[in-house]
């Protein structure tokens, strides 16, 4: 029998206050209908004797103590999910919308499933290391921070720096070099209208939109939604994955916005908060999201995640980038430096790493001196940064013949294999062939994390 | 009967995440027991009991929970079953056997509510008894054996408190854990024992007395081994912003560590990482027995995304089982990655029931928990004799890392546990920038230890007649080195090294020898990932040597350039990598190179008439 209720106690912010008068499920969703017609839902938080708390999804603007009847539905909120998702965008809830009007589309996802968009923890003992690649088609990436399928990968970027363009790169490039079916799943997570418009529209032009799924919530679409749309995506992309062994790709942008909603749910509820203000539970909250990505024994399928994030004021020790860090398989930061000097994609190398490529590249997965020349790269530059430092004290002038060969790998490692435009997309082996061009700046006998046999093969005098 | 029944259900009346509070129970329970909500089979541990109601901690997600279900009080605290089949396993934070769940459940995910034993009731052990019948049995004595795996046998003792004459015993035979195995008179009344003995996790299990550690832990990293050692029953804090090497240093540890048991908990940690160990453990074969190194391994995995309050039990599962081991006289060593993500699980379980916070969120009982498990480390005189009717001498190893946040050692967890740890190794962001790995800050580590086993490190000591420091010593010529070659640093950067004196310019030069010769180290290379403690000793001898020759040369006009220039110093940089663990008479062919080289050196200046 369904639990209906016409008269709300308390309305603060996103909470709905109702007196404890019938028997419901802690968690159940409970849609509420106002006397215009027009409806919301929500889900109880916190049930005792006298009082039955629920966080309303949506916007809670209209909602009066008087004005409502709230439906208990009986159950815990469901996803529906069906493979006619492919090329479409989709709100917060998984409702298909019009990306230029915002508005929902008159049609309904005839679902295959309907899933608890929380998700169950993986077994760890069921999970399998990751060691396939991903080819991003950005040379940065592929060359020196392998992204490798069931990793969790994210890209700390700051206000200003050119993370919408590289999110739309990777999103419209990625592919993995099997036959295997690949999905890419686009969570759009507080992001202005008019980026969606346009991530939307290249996501369009890329010839590709078949296999990407996008949802989004807009900056102006209430908290809460903000908080469901991670678990919206990777629901979604766990039924792709280990029920259609399909390989799935999950670019979040931007988790910052994501953890201020987390923040203003927490002050609302007045819980104690910690750093900044953000709750003390915002480890549990983010590994919640992060790690729902992996391989698992019995299913061919994967999630691989790209959460991208904004470090406020380029901080990488805040709260946002630091706990994400701690969980996350590796991290690529981005540059503003880098950025002014229209460097694009531009990473900050030495600050970025991979965790999980050095047991996924080689011989048998990209090419056999991928691991020797990536290594190289990024020694020869973090040398050469210190070479750049030292003309600032003593001027060029001063130099050695190797330093000076060390800003000109620098220069050129820059200019040609970090930069590349943005439709450019590069093989693994391009990228490799590009970095051999780029270290034949430097004398071989200052390759010396290279094997010989490599550099017999692959060093050209440039 | 029916009647206890009723007396031990109550029902719900608040549901508030994973915290529910409980009412008709409040006159019978003890805190800390269990209980379990009916329809879903949701563990839960009683944490506050109040006069009209209790509140409970649930080991499970809550969800699609009514008030007023049915809660059985178990009337049992959170407790470990210990016995033969813990080895080679991994259990989740209250010890499911999660391989056992994924066959169960035969999906990669953990479904709520499963009720799964965690020893196997089914596969059958070989019991071997040493015992017979009227022998007088004592606490902890061994009653028995059970080859739990080729490398490690597992010893049944005479659980805790329990002291009597045997009256039964069975034979050499196979059996499962729960069959009786013997028969106890305690006081005229007999009673039936099989191999598990179940012990609650928050209690330390007893023994006849601690002793004065003695013997180092050889880890196998120079630079833990002969700056900040620690000894077999030791306790370490190892501190680590993400990205500084923690995972790869506890991994090195687990690896090649000197001890028998090694009870390795990811505690909130990267599922992936876990895939890792597992993999890699399963295939890496211990250079000591010859045989998978899993063997000797318990692992507890409670990753971050799994429920908190079974993250916050594990660190104690754990501690309980490595105690089990140490009674039967091993060496165990449990390794905890990482304590923070325990402590934020107490803080969130804190903030539920809407605690006074102090420092940073977390409770006022923070460092009392922290020091309640850091306490149970030591060496100890174990209860009972072996079957030889000798002590058993069993040490317990703390190994706990912290993930402070922003790498900032001045946060509540980093700052308490210091206080209860004797040794600190601190990792840092900088080196691990500079690929300087393991990423131990030789500054601002320190260890308490070095005093206790400096006998022990005498007694193999190759007394090399050129130079006659022990270990001791070494270790304190290395530390002043090292720290004078900072304080030199401001001073450089300013003048230029070329302008500092030469006995200056001479310091700097060694250290930097002893960064790259010992203190770097590459934990993915064959030789050079462990560095045997006479490997060590000769390593830092020669670098020594070199120093005290070179002042000496230094005193007779000769300058430090003169000394790089020599052929030997590139030799001595690649020990660590060319020279394996058995072979140190090489090293020693190196050092009669090197006092030739500078004999010639003298020699030849003394021609030109320098």
């Amino acid at each position: 029998m369904t639990v209906i209720y016409n008269k709300i106690n308390q309305i603060i912010g996103p909470l709905v206050f109702l007196e404890n008068k019938h028997s419901v499920q802690y968690g159940e969703v409970v849609n509420i209908i106002m006397n215009n017609g027009e409806s919301r839902n929500g889900k109880v938080v916190r049930l005792n004797e006298e009082v039955i708390l629920i966080e309303i999804f949506e916007d809670t603007k209209g909602i009066s103590a008087t004005n409502s009847e709230l439906f208990f539905t009986n159950d815990t909120f469901k996803l529906n999910i069906s493979k006619d998702m492919m090329g479409g965008t989709f709100n917060s809830l998984g409702k298909p919308i019009d990306i230029e009007t915002k508005k929902l589309l008159k049609v309904d996802i005839i679902p295959e499933v309907r899933r608890d968009i929380n998700g169950i923890p993986i077994n760890p003992f069921a999970r399998i290391y990751p060691n396939n690649v991903i080819q991003t088609g950005i040379s940065g990436i592929d060359g020196l921070f392998t992204l490798i399928r069931g990793q969790k990968l994210p890209i700390f970027s700051g206000q200003g720096i050119s993370h919408n363009e590289l999110a739309a790169q990777i999103v419209t490039q990625a592919k993995v070099f099997t036959d295997e079916s690949f999905l890419i799943i686009f969570c759009g997570i507080g992001i202005i209208h008019d980026e969606a418009i346009s991530y939307i529209d290249k996501f369009r032009m890329s010839g590709n939109v078949q296999n990407i799924i996008s949802f989004i919530n807009f900056a102006d679409d209430p908290v809460m939604e903000r908080l469901m749309i991670p678990h919206v995506a990777l629901t979604t992309a766990e039924y792709f994955a280990f029920d259609k062994d399909m390989h799935v790709l999950v670019v979040l942008i931007d988790m910052t916005n994501y953890a201020e909603a987390l923040r203003e749910l927490s002050l609302a509820k007045e819980e104690i908060p910690s750093r900044k203000g953000y709750p003390g539970h915002i480890y549990s909250d983010f590994a919640r999201i992060y790690e729902r990505s992996g391989l698992i024994k019995g299913s061919k399928g994967s999630v691989t995640q790209i959460p991208i994030l904004t470090m406020p004021n380029d901080d990488i020790t805040h709260v946002i980038p630091d706990t994400t860090g701690y969980i996350t398989d590796g991290q690529i930061v981005l540059s503003r430096d880098l950025q002014k000097k229209e460097i694009y994609p531009p990473f900050e190398i030495l600050a970025s790493l991979s965790r999980l490529m050095k047991d996924a590249i080689g011989e048998d997965n990209t090419r056999e001196d991928h691991s020797d020349v990536s290594s190289q790269l990024i020694a020869s530059y973090s040398y050469a940064l210190d070479a750049r430092d030292l003309v600032s004290i003593v001027g060029e002038e001063s130099l050695n013949a190797e330093q000076r060969s060390l800003l000109k790998f620098a220069d050129v490692f820059e200019k040609t294999f970090l930069n590349q435009s943005i439709e450019e997309n590069r093989s693994i082996s391009e990228t490799l062939d590009i970095a051999w061009k780029v270290l034949s700046y430097l004398p071989k006998n200052k390759l010396n994390r290279i094997h010989k046999k490599y550099i017999e093969k692959f060093y050209q005098r440039g | 009967m029916i009647k206890s029944k009723i007396k031990n259900l109550g029902t719900i009346s608040e549901i508030n995440g994973s915290l529910i509070t409980v009412k008709g129970l409040e006159k019978i329970v003890r805190l800390h027991d269990l209980i379990k909500v009916k329809k879903y089979n949701i563990i839960g541990e009683i944490i506050q009991i109040y006069s009209n109601r209790i509140n409970i901690q649930c080991f499970e997600n809550t969800e699609h929970l009514k008030l007023n279900e049915k809660v059985i009080y178990l009337e049992e605290p959170l407790s470990m079953e210990l016995g033969p089949g813990l080895l080679s396993n991994v259990f989740d934070g209250i010890q499911r056997p999660l391989d056992k769940i994924y066959e169960l459940e035969k999906s990669g995910f953990i479904k709520r509510g499963i009720d799964i034993p965690s020893l196997s009731r089914d596969k059958k052990w070989d019991f071997k008894p040493l015992k017979k019948i009227n022998d007088i049995l004592n606490s902890g004595d061994v009653i028995g054996i059970v080859e739990e795996n080729p490398t490690i046998s597992h010893y049944i003792l005479v659980p805790p408190g329990i002291e009597g004459k045997l009256v039964y015993i069975r034979e050499e035979g196979e059996y499962t854990v729960l069959e009786d195995l013997y028969k106890v008179n305690i006081k005229g009344n007999a009673q039936n024992f099989n191999m598990i003995q179940k012990w609650p996790v928050t209690k330390n299990r007893p023994f006849y007395k601690k002793l004065i550690p003695k013997e180092p832990l050889i880890t196998g990293q120079r630079i833990l081994d002969l700056l900040f050692p620690i000894v077999k029953g030791g306790t370490v804090a190892v501190p680590g912003g993400f990205g500084t090497g923690k995972t790869v240093i506890q991994q090195s540890l687990a690896k090649w560590c000197s001890a028998d048991i090694i009870i390795f908990i990811g505690c909130g940690e990267r599922g992936n990482e876990i895939a890792d160990v597992l993999q890699q453990f399963a295939k890496l074969i211990d250079p000591r027995s010859g045989r998978p190194l899993l063997e000797r391994i318990v692992l507890i995995a409670n990753t971050s995304n799994m429920p908190i309050s079974a993250r916050e039990s594990s660190i104690f599962s754990g501690i309980t089982i490595a105690e089990y081991y140490r009674d039967m006289g091993y060496d165990v060593t449990l390794q905890a990655d990482s304590t923070s993500r325990w402590a934020e699980a107490l803080r969130e379980i804190s903030g539920l029931l809407e605690e006074m916070p102090a420092e940073g969120g977390y409770p006022a009982y923070l460092p009392s928990r922290l020091s309640s498990f850091y306490e149970r480390a030591g060496i100890i005189e174990t209860l009972g004799k072996d079957n030889l009717k000798n002590n058993k001498i069993g040490s317990l190893t703390v190994i706990g890392s912290i993930s402070p946040p922003a790498g900032d050692f001045s946060e509540p967890i980093t700052s308490n546990t210091k206080r209860f740890v004797q040794t600190f190794w601190a990792l840092d962001a900088e080196l691990a920038y500079e690929k300087h790995y393991p990423a131990v800050n030789w500054l601002e580590s320190y260890s308490n230890y070095p005093r206790y086993i400096r006998d022990w490190w005498s007694k193999i000591d190759l007394n090399w007649p050129e130079i006659e420091f022990d270990w001791f010593d070494c270790r304190a010529q290395i530390n002043e080195i090292l720290s004078r070659e900072n304080e030199l640093k401001n001073m450089t950067q300013l003048v230029g090294q070329e302008n500092l004196p030469e006995e200056q310019q001479l310091d700097i030069f060694i250290a930097k020898i002893i960064k790259e010769a010992i203190l770097i180290q590459n934990a993915f290379d064959d030789i050079d990932a462990f560095t045997g403690p006479i490997k060590m000793i000769a390593l830092i001898k020669i670098i020594l040597l070199l120093y005290r020759e070179s002042k000496k040369l230094l005193e007779e006009d000769f300058y430090v350039k003169d000394i790089r220039g020599l052929n030997i110093i590139e030799e001595i940089l690649r020990i660590k990598n060319t020279i394996p663990n058995e072979e140190v008479e090489k090293i020693g062919i190196i050092k009669d190179n090197l006092m030739n080289e500078l004999k010639s050196l003298k020699r030849i200046h003394g021609v030109i008439g320098k």
